[in-house]
């Protein structure tokens, strides 16, 4: 009992980030037994049948989608984009988390990113998919989706470089790419780890392949160690750029109620927002189903929960300024649009999207809502789906009665519009549950440094 | 020819030998007239068989030559049904035919038996668009929706193809065998058991064959039934000169106008007329004063009342004592007219009788045909008290042939069937199973016939009784006759072969007669040949065929003085008042099964594939009732149950329901469309009746429309509108351009060198009729998406009518503003788009590129004016074979998943180009009609090159009252409105 006393001392402040009494091989064994020795939990094949269900549902649509077009959504003239938009910029938006976490975090020396930064990783990765497949299928022809890319071609067609669908081309593709060099690295050791500890032949040879033929020497280390730097640093501006990029397809545009010039950062933040929800929400359940509440402690989702509230208030004061800026304008569109959304055939969106960013987020001021998990889950549940609830605001009530009154036209989805966006779920449940069951979730060897073993020889030097 | 004819292969070999292309054609021709072709013209098909050698010693040999000689004349052999009717005979290149280049033929459309003259197109005889003809009197040049779409009729998929007895296909010989038996039967009795039913009928050649074959058969009847027909001005005319006196006006002469429920504007046989003479005084260039002014009293908003100075909404029962308050103060004799109580009237009839009495002899009073004959005959006394009559007023002989009562008519046919007395029934070019009034119940009783016939387009309602059910022909595919609304008759020109075997009334009239007469053409040119006999009669005929009008056909005016003593029977008032109409896009049914028509947002509600039991808010609103509501209408008995649709501006305590929907049978489109509102239609009450009661159902039904109701927003820059008076006395601050000032822009400007294209729309003379959209479509190949489509707002009309209200609920003021693409100089759509498949042109033009275009619709997003139309699904049927001779050829057929939008009509402007280049010159204002533009009839679209600054659409452009929709997003349109100018009486407007 002494001894905890003692702990507690050392720290002082925050709770530790991860529990004491780890080691090398403690933290070794329960992350990879996860992978490797552990039986697979119900908790596991529940979710990845739903997954697997939620799966098959989105191939049902597509394939409906492309044999018949995106009619069987219920996108119309004025409102010509719906839920594929919607969701995609949804679906960027929590593709950001990971790379904060993976990238900025890890040049701002945060070592607590470490348990979390391969699953966020993994999240973002799989979030960057499932976001690139709404563009793609939302297209009215697309099989001609190349001709956004700037190839030779006879007939000496390039893209049309003002349109903010071309830079989203680029923005997107680089940031996925980028993401997935930076997890990849990330993974050399741990499969090297895994390809160490499986006993399964099978598995030794994937693995084997996978790990590149790390070993663990002093200058694998170091190269690993440049190149995480570098592309930490190339990931940094992307996480700002690419939904910066994206706010940009409705900045560019004309409609009232999408052309402004602070939807860059508003976009950003609330994409942050949305990403560290995500991360909780998929961090809670797990932590307690794998018994990791040792490595992804308190002190990450109080951490996760404050920058979500820093960001869901820069989100609430984008809402104001978005509202303030409508009356400042003069403009008649603009001030008639943002009174559509609060009273008009939108209204219970809005004021529902007020309620889960704004009202609901400022339970995360109290400590004890941060650190009751359940409390924290739903919060953070609460606002992924305001903030597509957000999207949705923005882009389809601005489309629906925006200049002519004459064309002013409400959306209602279909039965495939909801399919599809519970697709796009199914699949990333999917992917992240095949990750959690084949990869180390939690990244080993980083979180093998948050341990006092790993800082003898730091303070040795001191 | 004594030896036994032989074809000689070898000699058409040597003959064609070494000949190529046009010559090689003139070659078979000219072997066509050879003894020895028509040999094997003669052999073609019956007896070929016996060509065959009976022992076949050389068979191999033979079969090659018979093949070779069968390659050979195969180009001929495919029209062997082609000489005896000249039409488009390729064999000989007609003279202009240029390939690829369309040609224009004259013809007549008929809509109620009266004629608008048309100018078809036809690309390689295959007929496509309809154009107005312009030495037409009806047409002017301008054409209506109904003429429009009369070319998807022909092509329409669904039409009979076949002729039919009870159900199984015969052949025509089948059936002349059968009527020629039925008719030597009647001719012993003169015909006492024969029964002739058509619509109204204006042609002088199937009046001829009638009249012709009743005086052979002096027992037989011809009865009449027109459901939409003009009966009541016809009766109105009886009661005020004792004679069926047809009556029409020349609005050019008319300073004042008051329509009591008349739609002069946009229904009627002379309504493309009335609008182009009412746009001429209407239209203020550069402020002249001199406009017209318009009172009207209807129930039902329609184009007219929309573009009234003053409307009324009143009960169609009120228009009576209306008018006789408006007699008494305009000063006709006709007693004590009682005390006005109604305090919207005691403001309006003083000042309206003022505004009469101060333009005697330039004035004009109008009767609806729909309103009972007491309002006609009042309306001809005023007239003829204000002094119109020979001014703005004119009565002629009827138009129609053997003019008789249809209601009377009808229900005589409906009493001698019951006797039993009707032996042969010949239902020719009607539907009145469908159509006539519910209480005679003809369905029930037609089948009392023992031998019915039917002629008609679809399989509909009556062939479903009849036990012959004939295929007629398409006014396009068969010569015929008919009168305009003044007598002016019009040869009925076909463009092509009927593409199944039908006939049309004049060949099956033909086949009655004692001596059968089986080709059209021949009855049609026989009975002008009698008309003008002589030498020069082929002159005339080519004259007449090809102008579209046979000249000096109009009926002579007359003078005629009005008897007073009539008296009107007024109506049993009670519940509420049923209206009947007929549908402004559908009209009496007969065209329930054109897309086109079905899917064209009707004029004023928008509504498209139903119709609706349309009532004011305020009548809803004591029902309790909302827009889309089953309601069940038991009017006296009869019951239908129909949705609601609420339309601000209707009469209040009044239900009006269109004619034309609830279809059982005639094709796929109109089947299931609305509910049938003849079911409550009597003979007692063919247009208004009270009596009617409205209970909720309970149940909802969707009903599409296109738009909603849109109180006008005066802070957006959409409709600019002012007083007529306020606007000569200060233009500038009347109407204010919003545009930013060009210096503002950051951007270099574009130079538009050479020609410039623009388009300016006078917003004063629009009705919104709609016939510009019907072109629209007809022109660009638009397809038809079906109501579910546009219930979720996927119309494809590039051009739209958009309506917006001012005022108050009960009684709107209506603007109408025809919305297409704007064409910005600086488009937002263009910018957006990621694979540059929109781009400008040189010359101004937003272009459309469909084959570049992935569908990412950010165009459509960003288009302020929401003209962008995308192809969520497959829409243009690319399956249907008629439907594929149909197309424009010159505008490509769009795909699923491609935007498009409209182009100006692109393919015209280069047609013109193109004919300008090679005559060495400029394009001329003028040698470039749009669609819209042509088919409008207030000529209220006017397309050109506005760096011409001598164009009529520069000119208009540089009216003060020229302003650019939405200009405030500094998006340049090159189509500009001309705001409305209204012109209030002020007597009215100051109270």
């Amino acid at each position: 009992m002494a001894e905890e006393k003692q702990v507690m001392d050392v720290h002082k402040g925050p709770s530790p980030v991860i529990s004491p009494g780890y080691t090398f091989g403690t933290i070794t064994d329960q992350i990879s037994s996860v992978v490797l020795t552990r039986q697979t939990p119900v908790f596991w094949l529940a979710i990845f049948s739903v997954a697997v269900t939620l799966l098959l549902v989105f191939l049902g649509a597509i394939t409906l989608l492309l044999a018949r077009g995106v009619g069987i959504w219920g996108i119309q003239m004025p409102v010509a984009w719906g839920f594929a938009i919607t969701n995609f910029v949804w679906w960027i938006g929590i593709g950001h988390a990971g790379t904060l976490i993976s990238a900025i975090l890890l040049l701002l020396n945060q070592t607590w990113r470490n348990s979390i930064n391969r699953f966020a990783e993994a999240m973002t990765l799989f979030a960057v998919a499932c976001a690139g497949l709404f563009p793609l299928l939302h297209m009215g022809r697309p099989w001609l989706f190349y001709w956004m890319l700037p190839y030779p071609n006879t007939m000496g067609l390039m893209p049309q470089f003002r349109s903010p669908l071309v830079w989203d081309v680029f923005a997107v593709t680089t940031y996925a790419l980028v993401s997935l060099v930076f997890w990849y690295l990330g993974l050399l050791p741990d499969l090297a780890t895994l390809r160490d500890r499986t006993k399964n032949r099978f598995g030794r040879a994937v693995y084997g392949v996978m790990a590149m033929g790390w070993r663990g020497a002093s200058r694998h280390w170091n190269i690993y160690e440049t190149a995480s730097l570098l592309l930490a640093g190339l990931a940094t501006p992307l996480v700002l750029s690419v939904h910066t990029v994206v706010s940009f397809d409705f900045t560019i545009a004309i409609v009232p109620g999408w052309h402004s010039t602070f939807f860059p950062p508003y976009f950003v933040a609330g994409a942050i927002y949305s990403g560290f929800a995500m991360v909780l929400v998929l961090a809670i359940p797990l932590r307690r189903v794998y018994g990791l509440e040792g490595l992804i402690t308190q002190r990450h989702l109080d951490n996760a929960a404050k920058i979500m509230l820093a960001t869901g208030l820069i989100v609430a004061y984008a809402y104001i300024m978005e509202t303030f800026m409508a009356w400042y304008s003069g403009s008649t569109y603009e001030m008639s649009i943002m009174w559509q959304r609060m009273t008009g055939p939108y209204a219970g969106a809005y004021w529902a999207l007020i309620l889960c960013n704004v009202v609901l987020l400022q339970s995360l001021w109290f400590k004890k809502v941060r650190s009751n998990t359940l409390l924290l889950f739903l919060v953070s549940l609460v606002v992924l789906i305001g903030m597509w609830l957000e999207r949705f605001v923005i882009i389809v009530s601005s489309l629906a009665q925006d200049f002519l009154q004459s064309s002013w036209r409400t959306f209602s989805p279909t039965l495939w519009d909801w399919a599809t966006y519970f697709g796009t779920i199914g699949l990333f449940l999917f992917l992240f549950f095949l990750f959690i069951r084949l990869l180390p979730m939690i990244s080993i060897f980083e979180v093998r440094m948050l341990v006092p073993e790993a800082r003898v020889e730091e303070e040795a030097s001191k | 020819m004594n030896e036994k004819p032989k074809f000689d292969l070898e000699r058409l070999r040597a003959i064609l030998a070494g000949k190529r292309g046009r010559e090689y054609w003139r070659s078979l021709e000219d072997l066509a007239g050879s003894p020895e072709f028509e040999e094997v013209l003669h052999r073609e098909f019956p007896r070929q068989a016996s060509e065959w050698p009976a022992e076949d010693a050389a068979g191999r040999r033979h079969f090659l030559k018979m093949m070779g000689a069968s390659l050979g004349l195969a180009g001929l052999a495919a029209c062997t049904r082609q000489p005896t009717e000249h039409i488009v005979p390729y064999v000989r290149q007609p003279e202009g035919l240029i390939p690829g280049r369309p040609q224009f033929y004259a013809t007549a459309h008929t809509v109620g038996g009266l004629a608008t003259g048309l100018l078809v197109e036809s690309h390689q005889g295959r007929p496509t668009k309809a154009e107005g003809n312009p030495e037409h009197p009806a047409s002017l040049g301008a054409c209506d929706a109904f003429s429009q779409a009369s070319v998807l009729q022909l092509y329409d998929p669904d039409r009979s193809q076949a002729l039919r007895y009870n159900g199984e296909i015969r052949s025509w010989g089948a059936f002349e065998t059968e009527i020629r038996k039925a008719m030597a039967l009647q001719r012993a009795s003169g015909g006492a058991g024969l029964r002739i039913l058509t619509g109204a009928v204006t042609s002088p050649t199937l009046g001829d064959q009638m009249q012709q074959l009743l005086s052979e058969l002096p027992r037989a009847k011809w009865h009449r039934w027109e459901p939409a027909g003009d009966h009541a001005a016809r009766a109105g005319a009886m009661l005020a000169f004792g004679q069926p006196l047809n009556v029409y006006y020349d609005l050019r002469n008319a300073d004042v106008v008051v329509a009591l429920d008349s739609d002069l504007l946009a229904s009627g046989p002379a309504s493309l007329r009335y609008a182009r003479q009412f746009a001429e005084r209407r239209r203020t260039v550069s402020g002249q004063p001199g406009m017209n002014r318009l009172y009207v009293l209807e129930p039902m908003p329609t184009p007219t009342g929309a573009t009234a100075d003053h409307r009324l909404p009143a009960r169609a029962a009120d228009i009576e004592p209306f008018t006789v308050h408006l007699a008494a103060a305009v000063g006709v004799q006709i007693g004590n007219a009682g005390t006005v109580e109604h305090p919207e009237w005691q403001k309006w009839l003083p000042a309206l009788a003022d505004d009469l009495r101060a333009h005697r002899g330039r004035s004009l009073v109008v009767a609806g045909d729909q309103q009972p004959p007491a309002v006609h005959a009042l309306a001809h006394a005023i007239n003829q008290a204000l002094g119109n009559v020979g001014s703005t007023v004119f009565y002629s002989d009827p138009v129609e042939v053997d003019p008789v009562d249809h209601l009377a008519s009808i229900k005589e046919l409906a009493a001698d069937l019951d006797t039993g007395s009707v032996k042969l029934l010949l239902i020719l070019g009607c539907n009145p199973v469908y159509t006539a009034p519910a209480d005679l119940n003809l369905r029930e009783r037609i089948q009392r016939a023992q031998f019915r016939v039917h002629l008609g387009l679809y399989d509909d309602e009556t062939a479903e009784v009849c036990q012959w059910q004939l295929p007629e022909s398409h006014y396009l595919e068969a010569w015929g006759d008919a009168r305009a609304f003044d007598g002016t008759a019009s040869i009925i020109q076909p463009l092509i072969l009927p593409l199944y075997r039908s006939r049309s009334i004049y060949e099956v009239v033909g086949l009655l007669e004692a001596t059968p007469r089986l080709e059209g053409r021949d009855i049609v040119r026989s009975y002008w040949n009698r008309q003008r006999p002589g030498a020069d009669f082929e002159r005339f005929w080519r004259r007449a065929v090809h102008d579209g009008v046979v000249p000096g056909t109009a009926l002579p005016t007359r003078t005629a003085e009005v008897r007073y003593g009539w008296s009107g029977t007024p109506p049993e008032r009670g519940g509420f008042e049923i209206i009947f109409r007929p549908d402004p896009a559908v009209h009496d049914g007969s065209f329930a099964n054109l897309g086109w028509l079905q899917e064209l947002p009707k004029p004023v509600t928008k509504l498209t594939w139903d119709n609706a039991a349309v009532m004011s808010p305020a009548t809803a609103n004591v029902l309790r009732v909302e827009n889309g509501r089953m309601v069940e209408l038991d009017h006296r008995g009869r019951k239908v149950r129909a949705p609601v649709f609420i339309q601000p501006g209707h009469a209040d305590g009044c239900v009006t329901v269109h004619l034309g929907y609830g279809r059982k049978r005639g094709g796929r489109v109109a089947a299931g469309a609305g509910f049938d509102a003849y079911a409550l239609r009597t003979s007692g009450a063919l247009w208004n009746d009270f009596g009617l009661n409205v209970r909720d159902t309970g149940g909802s039904y969707e009903l599409a429309t296109t738009q909603g109701q849109h109180v006008l927003d005066a802070r957006r820059t959409i409709i600019r509108h002012a007083d007529i008076n306020s606007y000569l006395a200060d233009p500038e601050s009347a109407i204010q351009d919003t545009a930013p000032p060009r210096e503002l822009f950051m951007y270099p400007e574009v130079k538009y060198e050479g020609y410039a294209w623009g388009m300016a729309i006078d917003m004063s003379v629009c009705t919104g009729c709609s016939a510009c959209v019907v072109a629209c479509q007809a022109e660009n190949n638009i397809p038809v998406v079906g109501k579910d489509q546009t219930a979720r707002g996927r119309a494809m009309h590039w051009i739209r009518i958009d309506t917006y209200y001012q005022g108050s609920l009960a009684n709107p003021e209506l603007f109408h503003q025809p919305m297409l693409c704007q064409h910005c100089e600086t488009a937002p759509c263009e910018l957006v788009c990621p694979v540059a498949a929109t781009a400008h042109s040189s010359e101004g033009l937003n272009d459309m590129v469909y084959n570049r275009c992935v569908g990412t619709r950010y165009c459509s997003n960003n288009c302020p004016y929401k003209v962008r139309r995308f192809n969520f699904l497959q829409y243009s049927d690319q399956t249907t074979p008629s439907l594929k001779l149909l197309r424009n050829p010159d505008v490509t057929v769009r795909t699923r998943g491609v935007m498009e939008k409209c182009t100006y009509c692109v393919q015209r402007i280069q047609q013109a180009k193109i004919q300008a280049e090679k005559e060495n010159r400029k394009v001329r204002d003028g040698d470039i009609q749009t669609a819209c533009q042509a088919a409008c009839p207030t000529e209220a679209i006017v397309f050109g090159d506005i760096n011409d600054p001598n164009s009529r659409v520069a000119r208009l452009k540089n009216e003060q009252r020229n302003y650019g929709v939405l200009a405030d997003l500094n998006t340049r349109p090159r189509t500009t409105y001309l705001a409305t100018l209204k012109n209030p009486n002020p007597a009215i407007e100051a109270t």
